[in-house]
This record gives structure tokens, C-alpha cells and sequence, in this order.
């Protein structure tokens, strides 16, 4: 039996997981005529990228980061027409709410600093801040207002862009488990669980919290951690709140956010992450958290003392010791190429990444620069 | 050492006699209750200032209801008894609590669970109108606030609950408009030999059948429902009148002026699920339900399960159940037990089990009717999802089980988290998909089990 007879699909590029990051990339690959084949071990979109708040927000991320950002913002506006679904997105605008004048000039400084990438941020304070925003708490200090920011629903985002890029002509294999990757002279071979092996020329790793393994069998480990950001929420009530907001803290356990959705329940989450059992693909999601959540909550937004919370849930998101995903091509394997660890702020970076991947594997570059989030900036740590 | 820390959730028949096992073995249990009154749902107690005869309230079980609530009563000084509380999760050990916006941690070295069960619905159209209760809600509206539903109540569905309801309503001078079982006369006659196992409650049950029917009240077997209409009263559409079809299929429609359905029903487990306690799917029922030995332990050391939350057997098997958890568990914190005590309930509990099958056959769960739903017959009330929803999820949404159906359509998403609506949200989604029941899976439990006030305080603030 020859090699070839025993490969079950060849394609120009294999993805292994199917999150955001994974699905967009089908996608846009699909676009530019690449052909796909993606491998997710579970349900498209079951991990960080179906369990997170839902935040499509610029303001406050490192700014070399903008540029993606931006991109992904423009996609997001175009997302209905593109893949054909509605996921919920309301450019609705994000809030960040300090309380002290330490946080209220980081804010200012920061609406100065993201002028040049051409993120314009509205600044109110005190009394200003809190007629264009009455659901706040009363000593409010200052707000800083990014007018095109806004949410929408992680539980339909990567569902969407994968049968998007199914309908477009991508393979898409749910739950199956990526066991094994070879590289021979010319291929990538990928060997499930199921006992399929596949076949191409690149292979892009975006399997999240679970990276490391790969990344460490191709050469490159990197300091890769899990943890699980602790989501929750309230009973529906009247639709009012149309902007997310969160508070802007350098206090980890006071960081809550919050969104209301049309339906009417208000998504918080934030403060302390919980732990995570990789093994298990579980995160341990702490109740005790979501009570560290409500003096803050109430801080925020008075109010929401008088509603009740119904549901809380938890994700396995990955982080970096610099806060910076990793994303583009390995510096040691030609045709790997990485898009993990995005830190807990990938989701409203998924089209952009996407996208920016895609121009990668098509085209073997991309106008984004990508050089901060370069897997390079670990090899000497791991070496 | 300290002594032991043995928490029992829940303070009905199962609770109850957990708690008195403990104390007897000179423990000082904590109980935690959701009630204000001790009692559970089927001796429920009315308010302080209520004075109803037990007989009246209780019927053929008030003996057992009096003897439950006076031995509790007499427990009280041995007990660590706290009301009004809800245990809505889990922290590591540490199960969290919830009392009038305060909240607890207890740290246990033994738990035993006695959370009852609530109605299993099957929707049907209407079933979301105003004037339209559970079975449960009915009696309880009855027992704890001598309120009726109505004046003119139709009560359908199907098990002993559906004609007790029907006869206890009577006995408090409300004559019900009819009582209509979706199980057959036939069906019901292949559950005989199961429910002869307790011939006592076989035949009180025939006498409520036998009574009904002596005050006239139309009682039919074998019907199907097919919608709840509304009728306007005054500013608020509400339950008017029941459609139905009986055993040839001949539609009926019966005027009211209020609903009461019931399909049996079905174990509270999330508590169990929080826990991590490993579930099987069971047939008999068609339902998830922890995997316990027969005297109650599950798979987590430490914890287990009593009465109606276990596997529905009632209120007499409960007391026995609650007894030998009880037992169970000061044998494995290593008290010494009377074995030849063990031994005398796991009998008593014997027949219970046949009498459980008996009552799944007699008075079968009408499954097949969730596939037969019109698309825009809302099933997850708390979110409004249609079986038109949830049959998208299944199909071009592609969701293989029930919590993927509710990550896209919120199905089992709301206040109750699928605790209404879950059983028949799977069978539909089975039925879209042609696959077993039990691959539709159940929908995963999360803290808090029941609402909790945002303004709760305690224990980290």
C-alpha cells in the first residue's frame, strides 16, 4: 500500500482547531482560493471562543496591536454579507469607567497615545461623564468612550465562520483529535484519534490552551498558561444598556465587565480567573469568584444590586508572561504557522486574525505587522 | 478531632429522617432547607397561622405527615436546622449557601442530598398562558396558601399525582372540569404488576379514582392534548378551555378556567451534577440519573443521594432512603451501625424499586408526543424557544446534544436551567436528529442552582 492511498484528504493547508481563530482562518483561506481542511477535536467554538464575554473592543490593548484590531473591527461591520449569519455584533460602544485619578490619566493618556492608529476615544469626566452615561455609579472620575466598539455573541461567532467556510468549500471535521504530526519533505501529515491521516503543505497550529505540546514538539515551547476567566448572568430586564462597560482598574479583582444583551440579561465577568484542568478540558470554575464579582459590579453600575444572577460559567483561555499572543510563522519550521495565547482578548481580534493568517498562507505575507507577536521572542527563553 | 460535619440538603420525608439518623447517632447535622416550614413538597406544612386538619390537607397520609413533622419538631434541639436556605454551589468541599442574601461556606466531611423533585412537563400549545400551573404547583398552591387555581380546573397529564391533585381539590369543594390521563387503560394495566408490589398505595389510589368519578367529574384515559386555548379576561389572555383528543382520535375541546399539568416526575440532580457526581441514563424514566448503590452513595466519597432526587419512589421509600444514606454514611466516617438496621431497609426499599417501574409503565413519560409539537409551540419558557428553534439547532445548526443546542438557541439558558423544560427539549432534539434519547445528553447544571440576589454578601465580601 503506497503512502498516498492511506491519506485520507490533502488540501493546501491543514488547521488544526477549530476556535475563532481557526474557523476565520478556514474562511478567509477559502477566499483566497486556498483549499482547507479543519481539524477540531471537539465542537467548533466549544473552548475560549464560545465561553467568553464577548467583547469587540480596541481601547486599552497594547497598541502595536491596533493595526489587527482595526482590521478585525472593519470585518466585524461587514460580518452578516461575508459569512452570511448574524452573530449578534452592536457596534453599540465600549466604556472604561475609573474611579481614581492614577486610572483617569492612564485613560487620557492612552486616548492620546491611539490617535495615530486611528482609534479616536471620547473622554468625559466627573459630571459630563455621568449625563452621557446616567447608569453609572455617581463618583464616577472619568470615561473614556470608543463610539464603534461594541459585543456580540460568542456562542455564534466560530460556528458561523466555520460553516461559512464549509459552504465556501473548506472540509471541516468536528470532533476529531489531532494525535500525531509528521513532516516529510514536502507535507505536514496529521494523524487523528479516528486513525485518518491528512496531508498538506502548511499547517496552522490554533488549538489555544492547548499549543504548548505542538509548539515544544516542533522546537519552540513557550511559557503558555491556561486559566479561566469567570463569566455570569442576570435575569433579563428592559434593554437599556446598549454600551459595554468595564471598569478600568489596575486592581485584578475589581477588572468587571458587563454587557446587556436585546434579549435583556446582563453578561459580567471578570476579577480573579479561575484554574483549569487541561487533561479534563475542564475549567474550575470558582462560585467564589462570581460573589468577589458583585461589590464591584455595584461599584459600576448601582443597580444591578437589585437584580439576580442566574447562570455563571468559566473558559480555558491561554496566556503569555507578556500579555501578547502568538501569531504568524514559526522561526524554526518552514509552512508552521501559530495563531494561540491571545490572553483573553482574541475574540474581537478572530476576523482579523483570520484574515491576516489567510494573506500568510496565501500569499506569504500580510500587511499587518505581525513582528510583536512573533513565536521568535521566546526561543531564546526556551533554548 | 471535631466531630464531623454531616450536611443534609432538604427537609422532607428523606431529609428528615437523614437528620434524625444522625442526630440519633449523636451528630449534630446541619439541615438546609429551601422552605420556610419543614416538611418538603408532599407534607408540606402550612403557615403558623393556617389551621387546616392534617386529614384534610394530607388525606390517606396524614398519619405519616403528622409523624414526620412531630419527630422533626422533637429533633429540633439536636439539629443545626436552617430554613429559607438555598445551597447553590460548590467551591472545592465547600458547598455555598444563600439565606435572605447571605451567603455561607460549609465545609462537610458527609453530605446527603434529599432534593426532592419537581413536575416533569411535556408542553403543549398554550401551556405558557396565565392560568396554566404544574401539577406540583396546583397542590401547593392548595396546601400552603388554601388557594385554588381555579374554579373550574382541568388537570392532564398522566401518574398518581394527576388524580390525588384532582381529589384533594375536590375535598376543598372545587370540582374539577374533568380529569384527562395520557395514559391508556391498557398501559396502564402492564404497570399493575410493578404497582401490586404496594398494594396499599395501589388501592388508595383507586379510591381517588373511585371518587372522582362518584362526584361526576369526567376522568378519560388515553388522551392526547393538543392545545390549551386562551380566553380574555379582563386586560390578560388566560387558560379557557383545553382541546384534546381521546384513544380514536375524536377531538374534544373541554371549557376552564384553569390548567394543571403533569407527567410524573423527575429527580432534582444539580446539585449531584455540581458535584461531580458520575450520572447513567436510565431507561425506566428517560432520564440522567446519579449513579448511586443501593444504599445511596454515589461516586464522590462523602455524598449521597435520598427520596425522590435519587429515582422517583415517593414519600414512604424516601423515609426508608433517607435512613439508610444516613447510616451509610456514619458507617463510613466510621461510626459504628447497626448492620441488621441496614439490612431491614434495604428490604423495606425492595419493592419500592418494582412499585418505581410500575408507575414509569402504568403511567409512562408520553415522550412520543415532543417530536409531534407544531414548530411554534414555545418548550424553553424561561427564553421563549419554540420546538421550531430547537429543531433548527439539531439540524442545520448541527448540534449533536442538548448544551450545544442551547449554546445557539438558549434552550435550558434561563432562570431554571432547563429544569422545566430540559426532558423534552432532548426528545425533541433526538427525535429532529432519528438518534436514542440518551445521546441528546442532559443540560449541564451550573451555579447558582436557583437565582441569587446580586447583593449578596458574605463569606469573601
Amino acid at each position: 500500500m503506497s503512502l498516498s492511498t492511506q491519506i485520507a484528504g490533502r488540501a493546501d493547508v491543514i488547521i488544526a482547531g477549530g476556535g475563532v481563530m481557526g474557523a476565520a482562518t478556514a474562511f478567509f483561506a477559502r477566499q483566497l482560493g486556498l483549499s482547507v481542511i479543519l481539524l477540531e477535536r471537539d465542537l467548533v467554538g466549544q473552548y475560549a471562543s464560545g465561553t467568553n464575554f464577548g467583547n469587540v473592543r480596541r481601547q486599552g490593548r497594547f497598541l502595536p496591536q491596533l493595526p489587527l484590531s482595526n482590521r478585525s473591527r472593519e470585518l466585524w461591520g461587514r460580518l452578516p454579507e461575508l459569512i452570511g449569519e448574524n452573530v449578534e455584533f452592536v457596534a453599540s460602544g465600549h466604556v472604561r469607567v475609573s474611579f481614581k485619578e492614577e486610572d483617569s490619566q492612564r485613560l487620557e493618556k492612552y486616548a492620546q497615545d491611539c490617535k495615530p492608529y486611528g482609534l479616536e476615544l471620547e473622554i468625559y469626566s466627573g459630571r459630563q461623564a455621568l449625563e452621557r452615561f446616567p447608569m453609572l455609579s455617581p463618583d464616577v472620575h472619568l470615561v473614556s468612550f470608543s463610539p464603534l466598539d461594541g459585543h456580540a455573541n460568542p456562542r455564534l461567532a466560530a460556528p458561523a465562520f466555520a460553516r461559512a467556510a464549509r459552504r465556501a468549500g473548506a472540509t471541516v471535521l468536528e470532533r476529531t483529535e489531532v494525535l500525531n504530526i509528521s513532516k516529510n519533505s514536502e507535507d505536514f501529515v496529521v494523524e487523528t484519534a479516528g486513525g485518518q491521516r491528512f496531508a498538506a503543505p502548511q499547517l496552522q497550529i490554533s488549538v489555544g490552551a492547548w499549543a504548548r505540546r505542538i509548539a515544544a514538539a516542533f522546537g519552540e515551547d513557550l511559557p503558555l498558561v491556561p486559566k479561566a476567566p469567570q463569566m455570569a448572568v442576570t435575569e433579563p430586564v428592559p434593554y437599556r444598556i446598549h454600551p459595554v462597560i468595564g471598569y478600568a482598574t489596575q486592581e485584578e479583582e475589581a477588572g468587571v465587565y458587563l454587557r446587556q444583551v436585546e434579549r435583556g440579561n446582563i453578561v459580567f465577568g471578570g476579577g480573579r480567573r479561575s484554574t483549569v484542568d487541561l487533561e479534563a478540558k475542564r475549567a474550575r470554575l470558582d462560585p467564589l469568584n462570581t460573589l468577589r464579582q458583585m461589590p464591584h459590579m455595584e461599584r459600576l453600575l448601582p443597580d444591578f444590586a437589585r437584580l439576580r444572577i442566574i447562570r455563571t460559567w468559566a473558559g480555558i483561555e491561554s496566556y503569555l508572561n507578556d500579555d501578547i499572543p502568538v501569531m504568524g510563522p514559526s522561526h524554526l519550521v518552514p509552512g508552521l504557522f501559530y495563531a494561540f495565547g491571545f490572553c483573553g482578548a482574541g475574540f474581537q481580534l478572530g476576523p482579523g486574525v483570520g484574515a491576516t493568517m489567510a494573506d500568510l498562507l496565501a500569499r506569504g505575507q500580510t500587511e499587518i505587522p505581525l513582528a510583536p507577536f512573533s513565536i521568535a521572542r521566546f526561543a531564546s527563553a526556551a533554548a | 478531632m471535631d466531630a464531623p460535619v454531616i450536611v443534609v440538603i432538604g427537609a422532607g420525608p428523606a431529609g428528615t429522617r437523614a437528620a434524625q439518623t444522625l442526630a440519633c447517632a449523636g451528630l449534630r447535622p446541619i439541615v438546609l432547607d429551601e422552605n420556610q416550614r419543614q416538611g418538603g413538597q408532599i407534607y408540606r406544612r402550612q403557615p403558623e397561622n393556617f389551621t387546616r386538619a392534617p386529614a384534610k390537607l394530607y388525606g390517606a397520609s396524614a398519619a405519616a405527615a403528622t409523624a414526620l413533622h412531630a419527630d422533626f419538631e422533637a429533633l429540633r434541639p439536636s439539629l443545626d436546622y436552617q430554613p429559607e436556605t438555598l445551597a447553590w454551589g460548590v467551591s472545592g468541599d465547600m458547598l455555598l449557601t444563600e439565606c435572605r442574601g447571605h451567603a455561607d461556606a460549609v465545609r462537610f466531611d458527609g453530605l446527603i442530598i434529599a432534593s426532592g423533585a419537581t413536575d416533569r412537563i411535556m408542553p403543549c400549545p398554550g401551556w405558557t398562558l396565565p392560568g396554566v400551573f404544574s401539577l406540583g404547583g396546583s397542590q401547593i398552591a392548595l396546601k400552603a396558601q388554601a388557594c385554588a387555581i381555579g374554579q373550574a380546573p382541568v388537570f392532564m397529564g398522566t401518574g398518581p399525582l394527576l388524580y390525588l391533585v384532582a381529589w384533594q381539590y375536590l375535598q376543598a369543594g372545587v370540582k374539577p372540569r374533568a380529569v384527562l390521563d395520557t395514559s391508556s387503560l391498557t398501559t396502564r394495566l402492564r404497570g399493575l404488576g410493578g404497582l401490586r408490589r404496594r398494594p396499599a398505595v395501589l388501592a388508595q389510589g383507586l379510591r381517588y379514582m373511585a371518587g372522582l368519578a362518584r362526584a361526576g367529574i369526567t376522568l378519560r384515559s388515553g388522551i392526547r392534548p393538543v392545545r390549551i386555548e386562551s380566553r380574555q379576561d379582563g386586560e390578560t389572555p388566560c387558560a379557557g378551555a383545553v382541546i384534546w383528543k381521546d384513544g380514536q382520535g375524536r377531538t374534544h375541546r373541554t371549557d376552564c378556567d384553569a390548567v394543571g399539568i403533569g407527567y410524573g416526575l423527575r429527580s432534582e440532580t444539580q446539585l449531584a451534577d455540581l458535584l461531580k457526581c458520575d450520572f447513567a441514563f436510565d431507561a425506566t424514566s428517560r432520564q440522567w440519573l446519579p449513579v448511586t448503590d443501593r444504599d445511596g452513595a454515589t461516586s464522590r466519597a462523602g455524598v449521597y443521594l435520598a427520596g425522590d432526587g435519587a429515582g422517583i419512589r415517593g414519600a414512604d421509600a424516601a423515609e426508608s432512603a433517607g435512613a439508610l444514606a444516613a447510616l451509610r454514611c456514619l458507617q463510613d466516617i466510621g461510626r459504628p451501625v447497626m448492620e441488621g438496621e441496614m439490612t431491614r431497609l434495604r428490604a423495606a426499599l425492595e419493592p419500592m424499586n418494582g412499585f418505581r417501574h410500575g408507575l414509569e409503565t402504568g403511567f409512562p413519560w408520553p415522550w412520543r408526543h415532543a417530536a409531534g409539537l407544531p414548530d411554534d409551540t414555545v418548550v424553553c419558557r424561561c427564553e421563549n424557544v419554540t420546538a421550531g428553534d430547537i429543531r433548527r439547532a439539531a439540524g442545520p445548526l448541527d448540534s449533536p446534544e442538548i448544551n450545544r443546542a442551547k449554546a445557539f438557541v438558549r434552550v435550558g439558558m434561563g432562570r431554571c436551567q432547563g429544569r422545566m423544560c430540559g426532558l423534552a427539549a432532548a426528545e425533541i432534539l433526538a427525535a429532529a436528529r432519528g438518534v436514542a434519547i440518551e445521546e441528546a445528553g442532559r443540560v449541564r447544571s451550573a451555579a447558582p442552582l436557583k437565582p441569587l440576589p446580586a447583593k449578596i454578601r458574605g463569606v469573601v465580601t
